[in-house]
């Protein structure tokens, strides 16, 4: 079963990263873009046939170390096939 | 009477470990050793250094794994007795990280991994090692790091206001808080931190790089210097 950890800096934040990527797309002509925010995105290929468990297993080990609930919120998903990989 | 005795931790990717045993040996006369990441035993130190470097490469966050690390499990419970600990760049993020000191880091706000001299304003002198300098007191230390941005919530930082927990801020030669003396958009020009009891210290600056003559500056021994006294004191 595959596992998506998504995370990124919380809404507030400030996103150095996100913002330089928004001005270069600026310089690029796109400026349709309003706002870019980067973040991470986790695939974690877990043992077990309940979905329900291994999503709330995954939120605990986001909570734990893929994100610092300090500065991050992340969201877990249970990837369907063709999901990105 | 003997030296202090510290413990430098040696992670995977720290690099200031030797500058911060030399710093301490020469400016303290510190009994000082080097204990491994995956070490349990502290050896019994005065003072537990976390060096400046690159742990576990960066990898995930500034700091986040070296968290895990069985060392740090025995410098936690050494800072819940009390124990002095100072954490230096890298050091300050895994101390962030490991929850032993509030707040997080984010990239510097320019982007840039920024290597030079910053001047810093002693804010507090109720840690061990700014016991003896004076509060508004300005050294000249340098710093070297891309992931810097220390920043909390509103209430944290509050919270850290009101206990006193501000250690050192970035300010210009003479003192003074303005938009380009922060290298790196750390909240409210934050440069260094302590915990409530105010015996676990991080900062981002390395003054153990400026802490010999030799090195053409000695603001960063008055740190060092400072614990020792703050030692002596508490034996005494």
């Amino acid at each position: 079963m595959t596992i998506l950890v998504r995370v990124f800096l919380k809404r507030g934040v400030l996103d150095p990263q996100g913002k330089a990527i928004n001005e270069a797309l600026h310089r690029l002509g796109h400026a349709d873009v309003v706002d870019v925010r980067a973040g991470k995105i986790f695939r974690l290929e877990m043992e077990g046939a309940d979905p329900a468990a291994a999503l709330a297993s995954a939120r605990k080990l986001a909570d734990q170390l893929l994100a610092n609930p300090v500065i991050e919120d992340f969201e877990v998903e249970l990837a369907t096939a063709g999901a990105a990989r | 009477m003997s030296g202090p005795r510290v413990t430098v931790v040696l992670f995977p990717g720290s690099n200031c470990d030797e500058d911060a045993l030399i710093a301490v040996r020469n400016t303290i006369g510190a009994d000082a050793r080097l204990v491994r990441h995956d070490e349990r035993d502290l050896k019994n130190p005065d003072l537990v250094i976390l060096p400046g470097g690159f742990s576990y490469g960066d990898y995930l966050r500034s700091g986040a794994m070296a968290r895990f690390s069985p060392a740090m499990d025995s410098v936690a419970d050494f800072a819940a007795k009390g124990g002095a600990v100072l954490g230096i760049c890298n050091g300050f993020q895994i101390l962030c990280e490991a929850g032993l000191l509030p707040g997080a880091m984010l990239r510097n706000a320019g982007l840039r991994f920024v290597c030079k001299d910053v001047f810093l304003r002693v804010e507090t002198k109720r840690t061990p090692f700014t016991l003896v300098l004076d509060r508004g007191e300005v050294l000249r230390v340098p710093i070297a790091h891309g992931d810097g941005n220390w920043t909390a919530d509103a209430d944290t930082y509050a919270q850290m206001v009101a206990h006193d927990q501000v250690v050192f801020r970035y300010v210009t030669p003479k003192g003074e808080r303005a938009a380009g003396a922060n290298p790196n958009g750390s909240l409210e020009d934050v440069a260094g931190i302590c915990n409530v009891a105010g015996n676990v210290v991080g900062l981002m600056p390395h003054p153990e790089r400026c802490s010999e003559e030799l090195l053409g500056n000695t603001d960063g021994a008055k740190v060092f210097k400072s614990f020792a006294t703050a030692l002596l004191a508490h034996r005494a």
